[in-house]
């Protein structure tokens, strides 16, 4: 049983970096936003399952905000937004996917490399879960940098915080999981959502942020 | 004794927090800017209590030597600044550039912003601490979009961005720390309760630390506006409320600074991993240069004062990261003056783009003949952030630069570099500002209340000629503490 546990949590957390991976090379938003919904059901299965093996059933709350929050209702509410808004269906990448790519794999090693030596006092199940977070925490960000557009912004965010959530379930008897996650959701819903992209729209015709990036200080003289 | 000091730190959370609620729900901007200066002066009383009767500490609240006087000076500046923002925004609403609606939803989150700050600063948890920031964080950000304009927009956008990503990578050193603990305190809330994390740091995994520690400082550096994560900081100030530039310069970056220093005592408990100190040295010499030298170029009022906080972020980071009694004093002693002053100066500020109407420094000329008491009051708290001498910063900076130069002469060099060109490019943009000839046009009116703006440059003033004994010796207790 022991062997079995390891081996499922093991399977899901690495199933979050490969699916990471995915978000990487969408150049359609809709596709972007349904990714990001299967990222948000692997998270919501992995957390489910630490709190199966760890008995910590405070656990499957956040694994079910995850489930409904995030793999249903921010993935739809998105939808909705791009279509009424009607945004841009396709999403630049700059420097073109392959690079990217190659980048997401060395900072996967680089997750592997610095997390595996530090924690090797930590029990096998916490530190794999910790390196393949670390993993998913710095592909959000590669996401976040390599994107110009909004919508992308907000979804590498949001995976990025994915690998948070990952990484807290994973800490054996972590307290205060829920409250995190439930404090990361309240900051997401109330910003991106409620005011960010309706009154971006509205002063600027565009959730594009290089359009958006002509104010600058020096210009302005 | 110590149920009166539990009911004090029970109305530092709770009465910010209900008066926010009862914001919301009041109709009229007059009664909310007095319900707003009248909780804060609860606050600030219940803030002094503390120093009679401390409770005890508990796994989540703890109130200790170092963060009552952060306490205190957290709800003094909130206190005066809610003053200065009853007369500011009053003006605000004359002009039309804010609406009754956003005023009501202004003053409700200046309260939820205290209740942030004050929970960030009496947690004892480390897990409250980052719900606190974040919160913290969050509010401040619907902040500084409030007046909707194009700019104000970006740099709230801008501050979103950055400032989660800072908060994202300090939840990830969080998780880190608690790992490191868990194996020597098991599982569950103590592991988290900084006290006990502190007299167990010995035994903790230190290459584990050192990582908690990196991520931890550069999540929390962010919302201290430490150079290279400091591009936030400037746009929030400059499109902000007045007001909120006040809180954020004043308060919210000491809050994330002390943050930093909370791990710092952590790391410093461990004799196995990292030394913190050389980090923050780093940082805090490119943040001092780096604003030093951005501060030239400035346009803009408000931002140049923002940069100027960088700058002192950054040689208080610079002090902490040196150590020793004499540095800590100084850090200590640096944090409080810059907060006074730097709120002063955002006052005076504020109300001399109200009457210039216009934020732009080419424009805003001789204002000691127009408006002589805003025009001698800004030129003061210039004088008193530049570091000269009668007030307390120069005082504080003197004693980094003399602790620094008895410690590592070599690293003095660059702090005394980057501090002479930010005094000299700081009294050079406002000399013009100040002493210029002014453009024709009738003086406007001020509706100014300047009260807040005299008690801090005064409690400047008196700390720069005379500090407390008593106040002596408690930044000195506080100093070996921080090690």
């Amino acid at each position: 049983m022991r062997g079995l546990a390891f081996d499922i949590a093991h399977l899901l957390a690495g199933g979050m970096v490969v699916v990471s991976f995915l978000l990487l090379y969408q150049d359609r938003v809709y596709a972007l936003l349904n990714v990001f919904a299967l990222h948000s059901l692997v998270l919501a299965l992995a957390v489910g399952w630490q709190a199966y093996i760890q008995e910590a059933h405070h656990l499957y709350v956040t694994a079910g905000i995850a489930l409904i929050f995030k793999a249903v209702v921010i993935p739809t509410a998105l939808h909705r937004i791009v279509q009424r808004l009607g945004i841009h269906r396709t999403l630049e990448v700059v420097g073109g996917v392959g690079r990217d790519m190659l980048a997401g794999t060395a900072l996967v090693a680089l997750a592997i490399l610095v997390m595996l030596p530090v924690t090797a006092g930590a029990d096998a199940l916490a530190r794999e879960d910790l390196a393949f977070a670390l993993a998913v925490v710095l592909l959000g960000l590669l996401l976040m940098v390599t994107r110009q557009n909004a919508v992308s912004l907000v979804v590498g965010f949001m995976s990025l915080e994915n690998g948070l959530v990952l990484a807290a379930a994973g800490a054996r008897g972590m307290p205060l999981a829920v409250e995190i996650s439930v404090a990361f959701s309240v900051l997401i819903a109330l910003i991106v959502i409620g005011v960010f992209l309706f009154r971006i729209r509205e002063r600027f015709d565009s959730v594009d942020m290089q359009a958006m990036d002509t104010f600058r200080e020096g210009r302005r003289k | 004794m110590n149920d009166v000091g539990f009911s004090a730190v029970t109305a530092l959370l709770v009465v910010p927090a209900s008066t926010a609620l009862l914001l919301v729900l009041l109709p009229g901007y007059r009664v909310g800017a007095r319900l707003n200066v009248g909780a804060a002066l609860l606050s600030l009383l219940a803030a002094f209590t503390l120093f009679e009767a401390r409770p005890d500490a508990n796994l989540y609240l703890r109130v200790d030597d170092f963060n009552i006087y952060l306490i205190v000076l957290n709800n003094l500046v909130s206190f005066t600044t809610s003053v200065f923002s009853a007369s500011y925004i009053a003006h605000e609403l004359d002009t039309g550039r804010l609406t009754p609606a956003y005023l009501r939803f202004y003053h409700a989150m200046y309260q939820a912003l205290l209740f942030a700050m004050n929970l960030a600063l009496l947690a004892n948890n480390i897990g409250l601490l980052w719900v606190a920031i974040e919160l913290a964080t969050l509010i401040t950000v619907l902040m500084v979009g409030l007046y909707r304009t194009r700019a104000a927009l970006e740099a709230a956008w801008k501050y979103f961005i950055l400032g989660s990503l800072g908060i994202a990578l300090a939840l990830f050193g969080t998780i880190l720390v608690y790992l490191a603990a868990q194996p020597t305190m098991g599982e569950g809330l103590p592991a988290m309760a900084w006290d006990r994390l502190l007299a167990h740091a010995k035994a903790f995994d230190p290459a584990l630390l050192n990582l908690a520690f990196v991520f931890l400082l550069l999540g929390y550096g962010t919302k201290a506006g430490l150079v290279p994560l400091h591009a936030w900081l400037p746009d929030a100030h400059a499109e902000g409320p007045t007001p909120i530039s006040a809180v954020l310069s004043g308060l919210l970056l000491n809050v994330a600074l002390y943050a930093v220093l909370r791990f710092k005592m952590l790391m410093s408990a461990n004799p196995a991993a990292l030394a913190p100190g050389p980090l923050m040295v780093i940082l805090g010499l490119l943040s001092l240069l780096f604003a030093g030298l951005m501060l030239y170029r400035r346009g803009d009022i408000k931002r140049l004062f923002a940069y100027s906080s960088i700058e002192h972020m950054g040689i208080i980071t610079f002090a902490f990261g040196m150590g020793g009694p004499l540095a800590n004093f100084a850090g200590l002693l640096h944090m409080t003056m810059h907060s006074l002053t730097k709120s002063a100066i955002f006052f005076a500020v504020g109300h001399i783009s109200q009457v210039k109407g216009t934020q732009r420094i080419s424009t805003i000329r001789g204002l000691t003949v127009t408006h002589p008491t805003l025009g001698w009051g800004l030129v003061a708290g210039v004088i008193a952030i530049a570091g000269m001498p009668p007030f307390g910063v120069f005082m504080s900076e003197f004693l980094v630069v003399s602790s620094t130069f008895a410690r590592q002469p070599l690293l003095a060099l660059p702090l005394v570099i980057g501090l002479l060109l930010a005094f000299g490019t700081l009294l050079w943009r406002v000399h013009g500002v100040a002493f210029g000839k002014p453009d024709g046009g009738p003086a406007a009116p001020v509706q100014a209340s300047i009260l807040p703006l005299l008690a801090h440059l005064a409690l400047v003033l008196i700390a720069g000629i005379w500090l407390p004994g008593p106040l002596v010796a408690w930044f000195l207790h506080v100093a070996v503490l921080l090690g």
